[in-house]
């Protein structure tokens, strides 16, 4: 089992990289905020790792090597107990034709899925799998908009929801532009992926990141440099979801196809 | 059926096969919008002194109190852990527009308790000095122990009583531009994301609301058999059509900027509309329900007509105004749902009958104003003038 990087130990040169970094990061935040458009300032990269917390955990994930296994999906409703009508992660397949796009889930992708028809594949453009999850947002609007803090994101990097506060009344299930969200039908609170912060906290990976037998989910923190996400992240050739609403996700994908929403 | 997104089959997010929103988040807005509605036709006489008005100022005030009273109980319907419901006051998180909801909501019932309470003061003192027993108890306890009341003090009640309805008019515009604010600032429900929302919600809550009293009170009338008030009943179309124009055109100006702009949001209302919401949306809300009360009402208002007739055109127009506001309730609250946020497929409505969220409580919750608007008229005499005891309309 891959253990949790330790926090983050740069040499000298790396520091003063970093320091420059967050420098350069905090000037042009700073001018941005001033004078630019505030959306351009939320996707400033070097706030991620510019805090004072330990870690600061990010989750990536490769389309180019998911092969629709639903070897995740079943991980987490085993490991997280998952309700049977809801999901905190599933897989969706696409299949782009002439004619437009072909998009399903069934069951979330618990049982993988079945070859594509003919009919599909007569017009056939390309095919692929996405999975798709909380996106732990740094900006949250699920967050934003709990009545009562019940939902609230960590130094670390994780959106988490306190069953023992939250009303049930569905307003951060609302703003999610993602629906990663739903009201769990057995608790009747809000409930999402956590990146099995339980399992995070003592030192494992997420149980989704475990089983994903192609390394299309990574998870790992950005304070770490020898981290992978770390690396995937430097490289900047990473994309999120819906980057028109501006919620800033920490949950980058590889290899994002247009069709993607 | 047209798809967005140029999907091939209907394709809906697993999350987003329910409406997590449903029939009791119609009937909160509706509610409110009916309380905030009455109060401003009370204000239109205590502020504004529309002197037609004044014979149905303290009715309007009391029956907004009656819908006040009810307005919160979808919402308690809908939580899922209903007994958390008083951490919205202690814990308030106030980034969240729905955050002092709670503060504002109950503000102005207290506000709307004490006006009343001011207003019928004279008459819980006579009654406290004239009954005997527990009823004259209980008569007591409404006085607050002050069983005195002489000029000075319904002097200085009247200037209380004017600086309240005052302060009510921004609150309830507040209120309610608030619950309209709650929806248009969902940014990933494209149908709900407008500028416009609080002030449609607001215009639709006043339309509403003196629909709704208009209604009443022909009732009351016609069931007491006491005569109609026809010189206060053109008035109140009058405002009641200028309101109404002035909510109609918010609604097609939000619609036609969208639909000008061809953007974004309308990749995805256009096939809702075309689609899930074409029957509740453009041929009733838009359609039926709004043309017929315009040229009804506008009839009402720029003809000579006058006596039954016009009470039952004017009853008419005010019946088809209280559906055209619930059906903007829900094609609002319930339509913006129906886009799955895969933006590539919608999402199935079901009518619940008895759930918790079902008709029946819905029923039943929208009963419960007029049952408590009766119960207190069976005490207080709300079309008389409280000071002198005597009929005053």
């Amino acid at each position: 089992m891959m253990p949790i990087p330790s926090p983050i130990e740069a040499d000298t040169d790396s520091r003063r990289e970093f320091l420059r970094n967050i420098l350069a990061g905090t000037a042009t935040a700073t001018v941005l905020m001033v004078f630019g458009p505030g959306a351009m300032a939320l996707s400033d990269p070097t706030r991620r790792t510019k805090n004072k917390a330990k870690h600061q955990f990010a989750y990536v994930i490769n389309i180019n090597n998911c092969i629709g296994c639903g070897n995740c999906v079943r991980a987490c409703n085993k490991e997280n107990n998952v309700p049977a009508s809801v999901f905190r992660t599933w897989v969706e397949r696409y299949v782009v034709t002439d004619e437009g796009v072909y998009v399903e889930s069934p069951n979330g992708g618990l049982k993988g899925f079945e070859a594509v028809n003919k009919k599909l594949r007569q017009n056939f453009k390309k095919s692929f799998t996405v999975p798709k999850m909380c996106n732990h947002c740094e900006d949250p609007p699920c967050v934003q908009v709990c009545p009562v803090g019940a939902t609230f994101k960590t130094e670390e990097g994780f959106v988490l929801v306190d069953h023992a506060h939250c009303l049930g009344c569905a307003y951060c299930v609302q703003a999610c532009p993602y629906a990663a969200r739903y009201i769990d039908p057995i608790k009747h609170v809000s409930d999402k992926c956590d990146w099995c912060y339980h399992r995070v906290k003592n030192g494992k990976l997420p149980a989704c990141v475990t089983v994903c037998p192609n390394k299309a989910r990574l998870f790992g923190d950005l304070k770490d440099p020898e981290s992978e996400v770390t690396k995937i992240f430097k490289e900047d050739q990473w994309m999120v979801l819906k980057p028109h609403m501006h919620t800033d996700p920490t949950c980058f994908y590889i290899g994002l196809p247009r069709e993607v929403v | 059926m047209e798809l967005p997104g140029d999907a091939l089959v209907n394709f809906i997010f697993p999350n987003n096969a329910k409406v997590w929103w449903s029939v009791m988040i119609v009937l909160y807005p509706y509610l409110t919008g009916l309380m905030a509605g009455a109060f401003v036709v009370s204000a239109l006489s205590h502020v504004f002194k529309i002197k037609e008005f004044k014979p149905i100022a303290n009715f309007a005030l009391i029956a907004a109190f009656c819908f006040g009273l009810f307005a919160a109980t979808p919402l308690l319907v809908h939580l899922g852990q209903p007994q958390r419901a008083y951490e919205i006051y202690v814990t308030p998180h106030l980034t969240s527009a729905m955050s002092i909801f709670g503060y504002f909501y109950s503000g102005y019932l207290v506000l709307l308790m004490i006006e009343i309470w001011l207003i019928y003061r004279p008459y819980f003192t006579r009654m406290a000095n004239q009954t005997k027993g527990f009823m004259g108890f209980i008569w007591y306890l409404l006085t607050l122990g002050q069983l005195e009341y002489n000029p000075a003090s319904a002097k200085v009640d009247q200037k209380i009583i004017a600086v309240l309805a005052g302060i009510g008019i921004p609150w309830a515009s507040v209120l309610h531009g608030y619950v309209g604010f709650v929806f248009g600032s969902v940014k990933a429900v494209a149908w709900w994301a407008t500028a416009l929302q609080p002030f449609i919600f607001l215009s639709s809550a006043i339309v509403s609301g003196m629909a709704v009293l208009f209604l009443m009170y022909t009732f009351i009338r016609w069931r007491q058999r006491q005569a109609y008030d026809f010189a206060m009943v053109r008035k109140y179309m009058a405002f009641l059509w200028g309101i109404f124009i002035l909510d109609y055109a918010l609604e097609v100006i939000e619609l036609a900027f969208v639909v000008y702009e061809r953007g974004y949001h309308w990749s995805l209302i256009e096939p809702l509309l075309k689609g899930p919401l074409f029957d509740s949306y453009a041929i009733m809300q838009m359609g039926i329900l709004s043309v017929t009360p315009l040229l009804i009402l506008g009839y009402v208002v720029l003809s000579n007509i006058s006596g039954r007739m016009m009470i039952h055109m004017a009853n008419f127009g005010s019946l088809i105004l209280l559906l055209q506001v619930l059906f903007m309730r829900f094609n609002v609250v319930v339509g913006g749902q129906l886009i799955s946020k895969s933006e590539r497929g919608f999402v199935d409505f079901e009518w619940e009958i008895l759930a918790k969220e079902g008709i029946l409580t819905a029923i039943v919750l929208f009963v419960a104003p007029f049952v408590t608007y009766y119960i207190i008229s069976r005490f207080i005499p709300i079309f008389d003038d409280p000071a002198a005891g005597k009929e005053g309309s």
